[in-house]
């Protein structure tokens, strides 16, 4: 029988034994993350192992480094919540000042990111360095007991935003840091989803590749702070995709009028005028994707909450410049 | 039976690992999470039918820990040491070659 190999390095730089929840989609998104700059790495420098991680206070950095054991099997270096951007910014510096070809991953949640870090992130863009930044987006503070985050979506349950009968739970829209990322004209930004790990890896190795800093927001899975069974992670934030509540894009230079658009999946049919991407028709509701988690549950009691978020998710896509229907579900 | 990926980080943690405080608190050994066997987390274990399987990899794609590696044919073996049972596998396994059933111990 025919060997086959399977379509990414089987280098592994994320070790098991770290301790995740199972059914992490964080974990997945890191083990992707690394396999991709690695094989850039290979390709631009012929060196796989020729990066170095900054990893800010979050999820993934609390499980993967549970003293005295580390998940990692590359060089990496833990560092306070708000500074991952500006550790990763000085190691770049000292690698060129000894003359060290290589690139930098930054890696922050998106409290590291959206919240603590925003300043240090912009420095670091604005500044040029060349640093890939990694946004693993779960959408709250999970690691510290599940608190709202600017970037966790309308609707959604927390610790500190709970539905009731004066709430409907985070009543702020979510903040695309993405967006903010491409305002810097930094040459690459991107969102991608551990759904789609294909996309995911082509844009991190896009990423890797270019001289000068570059920003990618993935959305991965919190199965305690979604309220969500393990088994269903990765489907989850397909429906994401498949829904329109996530957008898959890149932008490359801060331009915004050639922003590409990938194709969402699940029956959406989408409009091109030019090569662009002016409209999307989803055919799934986003009640399917509201439906398999828990942190949504209370939005079915009041349907102009999903219908004010249905809203939300189309101004998003307006900033996109593409026109979206969402549907309704089927009575 | 292929090797695991990580049999040699296995190996160097049981012969270099000591509970001795380090200097500085550095961790020297990459990779020494896997003297942690998270398998005693798992309640359901995956349960793989080689004739079903196709090589799509998606199962090895997907797999948080990773504890799916690949053997010599390209069929993913999966490390029963490490499996936290998520069920991500199984779900997202497009022929069905992967079903979770309960374990006895």
């Amino acid at each position: 029988m025919a060997v086959r190999k399977p379509p990414i390095t089987t280098r592994e730089y994320w070790a098991p034994g770290h301790a995740a929840c199972a059914g992490c989609g964080c974990a997945t998104s890191l083990k992707l993350a690394t396999k991709a700059f690695s094989e850039a790495m290979e390709e631009k420098y012929g060196d796989p192992n020729a990066f170095a991680i900054a990893h800010a206070t979050g999820c993934m950095e609390v499980v993967s480094a549970v003293f005295p054991y580390t998940a990692w099997k590359a060089p990496w270096i833990h560092v306070a919540f708000e500074n991952a951007a500006a550790v990763a910014s000085g190691v770049e510096a000292a690698w060129k000042k000894i003359g060290r070809k290589g690139k930098i991953l930054a890696i922050g949640g998106d409290g590291g990111t959206a919240d603590i870090g925003l300043q240090a992130l912009s420095g670091m863009l604005e500044r040029w360095h060349n640093v890939v930044y990694l946004m693993y987006d779960n959408e709250a503070y999970m690691n510290t007991g599940i608190q709202r985050s600017s970037s966790t979506p309308y609707g959604a349950w927390t610790t500190t935003s709970p539905p009731g009968k004066y709430s409907i739970g985070e009543d702020k829209p979510k903040k695309w840091v993405a967006l903010i990322a491409a305002a810097h004209q930094i040459p690459y930004v991107a969102t991608a989803s551990v759904a789609n790990p294909f996309d995911f890896v082509r844009k991190m190795k896009k990423a890797a590749k270019v001289d000068g800093p570059a920003f990618v927001q993935v959305q991965c899975t919190c199965v305690p702070g979604w309220r969500a069974p393990p088994e269903k992670s990765i489907e989850i934030t397909r429906l994401a995709i498949e829904t329109g509540v996530w957008p898959l894009f890149e932008i490359e230079n801060g331009d915004f009028f050639n922003i590409k658009i990938q194709p969402p999946g699940g029956g959406a049919k989408v409009k091109r005028e030019g090569g662009r991407v002016v409209a999307i028709e989803f055919k799934k509701p986003i009640e399917e994707y509201l439906k398999l988690q828990g942190r949504f549950k209370h939005l079915f009691k009041r349907p102009e909450a999903i219908d004010e978020l249905r809203e939300q998710i189309k101004a998003m896509w307006k900033t996109l410049g593409v026109d979206v229907t969402l549907p309704k579900p089927e009575e | 039976m292929a090797e695991s990926p990580f049999k040699a980080d296995i190996e160097r943690v049981q012969k270099e690992y000591s509970e001795k405080m380090t200097p500085g608190a550095i961790v020297y050994i990459p990779g020494s999470s896997v003297i942690n066997k998270t398998g005693s987390w798992r309640v359901f274990m995956p349960e793989f039918n080689r004739e079903k399987c196709t090589r799509c990899y998606l199962c090895y794609i997907y797999c948080p820990e990773p504890s799916i590696y690949i053997d010599e044919e390209g069929y993913p073996v999966f490390d029963y040491d490490y499996c936290k049972g998520c069920g991500i596998c199984a779900n997202e396994c497009p022929v069905d070659a992967i079903v979770m059933v309960r374990e006895t111990k």
